[in-house]
């Protein structure tokens, strides 16, 4: 079994096919997306390859070190960044194959007009253990 | 305290007690799992003089109950007597057969590694859902699901050796995670399989699994960093683990019925016995390879054995043996900047391990590779 990182972008991943922002789709659309994740996700834990998902919020700030007993620098909010992350799901699964045949049933949740979004998902291998034969 | 290992010991026997019973192997194993969290809940305060069967009537107990559920569910009428008479004198071996059930072929690796745990090891959902760092929800899904795809099979059906051995592998290979020792697990369930069995290629992998596990003291600094073969401090090896695995294999290789496990187990056991890595065997080493290659055809085993005929017959012989194979194999890479190191073109071999960083699948072969490259672009020291 290996672990996979699937990610959902706000900003920076490639357009979608069906590239309507959310908040311009209809209300229910909006329902039936949220649905579909969530039977996905639902689908996933019967079947033993769900470890985890959470949504991010878009606020937030880049914070770095500004030296010993100085407090640290933000900078912020997002406006600039190109790249905006809007959510995470780790699935635990035989091989990198089935990480691709998931990523793609999520990619195809409902979007405007009720069809698919095919929006682009970043799939990232985790690290696993280290064999202990190796030789 | 519970001692959790005479414990654990003796769940496949009180699965296959539940069984000779009348019992299918789902509704056993569901039972005596709960019977086991149970045991694990009360026992401390309030061990059983007969912890065996205390775990029967606990688990009989929990087995009637949940046939009720059913049976009252469906609307039937209740067939099970509270206490039926003991089944047929034993004349097969009920934990044998849960080896052979729990690693059957219809079943994905992963499914069979989880479901080998709790029936045959007698670990908790949630000790192995640690193990492998997934919900408890998720791992007692992958066991049910498991259990599904088994209701057609026969409790006694012949089963598939092979795929026992290759299960437990998978265990003792993942090594240790969270708080459950998963090699020391495989250990123990291969010794009781060997306790069971006569066959040659299980006596290999209970060999080539000590002998590694001797190696374990010296494998990683307190840090977490690991240590290469080469590099280990021997005198910290387990000696009584090594002597151990010896005989095992040797008993094994006299029957000359030779497998891929007992080849490995035979390279282990040729680099336990060198006192310094420059004394490794290596001519020898490399005729395993090639036994092992002509048996398994494993693609490691052709990437292995060309690291074996660098140190066997210098960095060019090696890096010969590496180019007819597939680059795209894990840790070609890593292995081509060794050899090319060891030839003296340390530029090819600091770019080559910084690629193989890049290429590792887990943390601390990305460090340890890492390190490789940063010391040879730090240029040449006297």
């Amino acid at each position: 079994m290996a672990k996979y990182l699937l990610l959902k972008h706000y900003r920076g991943a490639p357009t979608a096919v069906n590239d309507v922002p959310m908040a311009r789709w209809t209300p229910e659309e909006v329902d039936a997306h949220v649905q579909y994740m969530r039977d996905f996700a639902d689908r996933l834990r019967g079947t033993g390859e769900f470890v985890g998902e959470q949504a991010l919020s878009e606020k937030g700030m880049w914070v770095r070190s500004d030296g010993q007993g100085r407090p640290p620098v933000t900078d912020g909010p997002f406006a600039e960044t190109k790249d905006l992350i809007a959510g995470w799901m780790i699935i635990d699964v035989d091989s990198q194959d089935r990480a691709i045949e998931l990523a793609g049933e999520l990619s195809a949740a409902p979007g405007a007009g009720g069809a698919p979004i095919h929006e682009w998902l970043e799939v990232r291998p985790l690290y696993g253990e280290p064999s202990t034969i190796t030789e | 305290m519970v001692d959790e290992a005479r414990l654990r010991a003796l769940i496949p026997t009180v699965i296959g007690i539940l069984g000779r019973r009348g019992a299918g192997f789902a509704a056993a194993e569901d039972a005596v799992q709960e019977a086991l969290v149970e045991a694990v809940r009360v026992w401390p305060e309030d061990p059983p003089r007969d912890p065996q069967g205390w775990l029967v009537t606990v688990a009989w107990r929990r087995y009637l109950d949940a046939v009720r559920a059913d049976t009252s569910r469906r609307r039937r009428e209740e067939r099970v007597d509270d206490e039926p008479a003991p089944g047929p004198a034993p004349d097969v071996d009920d934990t044998l057969q849960l080896y052979f059930l729990c690693a059957h072929p219809s079943l994905s690796p992963a499914s069979a590694v989880a479901l080998t745990l709790r029936a045959v090891g007698g670990l908790t959902t949630r000790q192995i859902a640690q193990a492998y760092l997934v919900p408890e929800a998720t791992m007692a899904q992958r066991i049910s699901r498991a259990k599904r795809t088994l209701s057609g099979v026969r409790f006694s059906d012949p089963g598939d050796l092979a795929t026992v051995l290759h299960v437990l592998y998978l265990v003792f290979n993942e090594g240790y995670s969270g708080d459950v020792d998963l090699a020391a697990e495989a250990i123990r369930l291969t010794r009781q399989l060997a306790a069971r069995t006569d066959d040659e290629e299980v006596a290999g992998l209970l060999a080539l699994m000590l002998l590694h596990s001797a190696r374990r003291p010296a494998r990683t600094r307190p840090d977490g960093s690991l240590v290469p073969l080469a590099e280990q401090d021997r005198s910290l090896w387990d000696t009584g683990l090594i002597a151990e695995g010896v005989d095992v294999l040797q008993a094994a290789l006299r029957r000359d019925r030779l497998g891929g496990y007992q080849a490995q187990a035979a390279i282990a056991a040729l680099h336990a016995d060198a006192r310094t890595a420059e004394e490794t065997d290596w001519v020898q080493i490399v005729e395993w390879y090639d036994e092992l290659v002509r048996l398994t055809g494993n693609p490691v085993a052709r990437l292995n054995r060309a690291v074996a005929v660098g140190e066997a017959d210098g960095p060019r012989a090696g890096l010969a043996a590496l180019a007819e194979l597939d680059a795209a194999l894990p840790r070609y890479t890593a292995v081509a900047a060794y050899l090319h190191e060891r030839d003296g073109n340390r530029a090819t071999a600091a770019r080559l391990y910084a690629d193989a960083a890049r290429a590792a699948d887990n943390l601390a072969e990305r460090d340890h590779l890492t390190r490789q490259a940063a010391r040879l672009n730090a240029g040449p020291r006297t």
